[in-house]
């Protein structure tokens, strides 16, 4: 950064002030907030029930980042902004961050580390198979998002990386499968913003 | 209904008073606007007057904070977020109010609060409540036993359940409307459990009155079953022949029956009861993170006492 701010004549240029680029650490500490708050929220004793509370809230933004960063390309086709893709990588590994959160919470602090009873409930209990499902494919995606691994896996890597709908779908029902019927709203909300994004998708792979 | 007559004319009125309460509560603090009040400190209730007798069989784990028993609530009529309740509470007016009893009974009738409450000596009971979602709290309520006052009704023989429901008033429980689950919030008890002696009837907690959230002006506590079963704000209580309909079971067959008996052997689809979360404020911050989970005790503790109830029933089927 502060390499650039010397120009190749040696003389001093003006700063770079354009918003561009402040936007991704600016985003960066945004995506944080949720975590500090609940970090906040914990010290401070404000929830009656904090593990439960974490869980809920680290799997809620684990859940919106995902669909956040299906909200990327839409964003950049149809508002032309080129450079919100920057994001889009930042974004996807903040859904991992708060997926991860949410399985270390549920296998440290619900479960008390106690490994047979996570395993068992894993089995037993379709909606925590299928959470673990998509963590372990969020893993993936996040183990394979580096430039590195782009360039290893060539064409291969679009493919892989496009499981993020399936897997953002199945997060869904892991959530719906969760809650009580009277519940439903929150999930189905989410839902219908899949819906939308596949739509949208599917509309452009039809015109082409 | 009589809730009918009560929001079309008497409301006006009732809100009116309900607002001069808030306001004397607010004048306490002086220069301290409406808005800086906590609902719960809005909504101040009286601590219960004359003598409160000591229950023996009381719990004496640790007891839960009025401050978290009152705010972390599961009263779907004033909001489906722990927090709602709390926040929605003040729209709930319970003066005047009046209880319906009816069925198979001699002496049913409609009746106002203060007719139910007179007769019967005030108690203090220390109970366990263990919910379905796997929490569980331990709580000082006041009230007296359930068969006290349904004796009062003289059921015939032709009573094997009671059916208890809730006010049903959209606008003053603006949960209701929402179609999440069947209002008016319906439950019952077959007649041996409602005749129970564990079986309260609630008009407090904490040596208070009990605030909106809890259930206001008058709740059931049934210690050895899934919270949910302890249903508030009742307005009726009806003696019938027939298993009745429960809200919950209505809305998810498959996950709640009719019983709810505390029971870590049968899992809820969903999730294990084998174990739950004593919400007691035992430890503050981040060591709350680490405080374990218990093991859940069959019929929430109460085995000793209840368990001759279902020694014909199978608990697994009749969950």
């Amino acid at each position: 950064m502060h390499s650039q701010s010397v120009n190749k004549e040696g003389a001093v240029a003006k700063p770079v002030l354009s918003p561009a680029r402040f936007l991704k650490p600016l985003v960066f500490i945004v995506a944080l907030l949720p975590a500090v708050f609940a970090v906040y929220g914990v010290a401070n004793s404000q929830y009656v029930d904090p593990v439960e509370s974490l869980l809920k809230i680290t799997g809620e933004w684990g859940l919106r980042f995902l669909l956040i960063t299906l909200c990327v390309t839409p964003v950049q086709i149809i508002f032309k902004w080129v450079g919100v893709a920057k994001l889009r990588r930042m974004l996807g590994l903040f859904a991992f961050f708060y997926a991860t959160m949410h399985l270390a919470i549920w296998v440290v602090l619900d479960q008390g580390l106690d490994l047979q009873e996570a395993v068992n409930a894993i089995v037993e209990k379709k909606f925590i198979t299928l959470g673990i499902t998509v963590w372990v494919g969020l893993l993936v995606l996040a183990v394979t998002s580096n430039r590195w691994s782009v360039r290893k896996l060539g064409r291969k890597w679009k493919s892989v990386h496009n499981s993020v709908y399936v897997l953002t779908v199945l997060a869904v029902v892991h959530f719906v499968w969760q809650v009580k019927a009277s519940e439903l709203l929150e999930p189905t909300a989410y839902l219908g913003a899949l819906a939308v994004l596949l739509v949208w998708r599917f509309m452009r792979m039809v015109k082409r | 209904m009589a809730s009918k007559i009560r929001s079309s004319e008497i409301t006006p009125e009732s809100v009116f008073r309900e607002r001069r309460l808030i306001l004397q509560a607010a004048g306490l603090g002086l220069g301290a606007s409406a808005s800086t009040l906590l609902p719960s400190e809005a909504m101040a209730k009286t601590p219960l007057t004359g003598d409160i007798a000591k229950w023996p069989d009381s719990t004496d784990e640790m007891q839960t904070s009025y401050e978290q028993a009152t705010t972390y609530n599961n009263f779907y009529e004033l909001g489906t977020a722990k927090g709602d309740p709390v926040k929605n509470a003040d729209k709930l007016i319970t003066e005047p109010w009046t209880v319906e009893v009816g069925g198979q009974c001699e002496k049913g009738g409609k009746f106002a609060l203060e007719d139910i409450l007179k007769p019967h000596a005030l108690e203090e009971r220390i109970y366990r409540l263990r919910c379905v979602e796997a929490w569980s709290m331990v709580i000082p309520w006041v009230g007296f036993p359930l068969a006290d006052l349904l004796k009062r009704f003289e059921p015939n023989s032709r009573a094997k359940y009671v059916e208890f429901k809730t006010l049903y008033d959209p606008v003053q429980l603006p949960g209701q409307k929402f179609p999440v689950l069947q209002w008016p919030y319906s439950e019952g008890l077959r007649i041996d459990e409602a005749m129970h002696p564990l079986t309260l009837m609630a008009v407090g907690l904490y040596g208070k009155t009990l605030p909106n959230q809890s259930g206001a002006p008058l709740r059931l506590v049934v210690p050895w079953k899934y919270g949910f079963k302890s249903i508030k704000s009742i307005v009726s209580i009806n003696f019938v022949e027939l298993q009745p309909q429960t809200s919950w079971n209505i809305s998810a067959p498959r996950e709640y029956g009719f019983y709810s008996n505390v029971n870590p052997r049968v899992s809820h689809p969903r999730w294990s009861q084998a174990k739950e979360r004593r919400l007691d404020g035992g430890s503050k911050g981040f060591s709350a993170l680490f405080s374990d989970k218990r093991k859940t005790e069959m019929f929430n503790g109460y085995a000793d006492e209840v368990a001759s109830l279902y020694t014909d029933l199978d608990l697994k089927k009749n969950f």
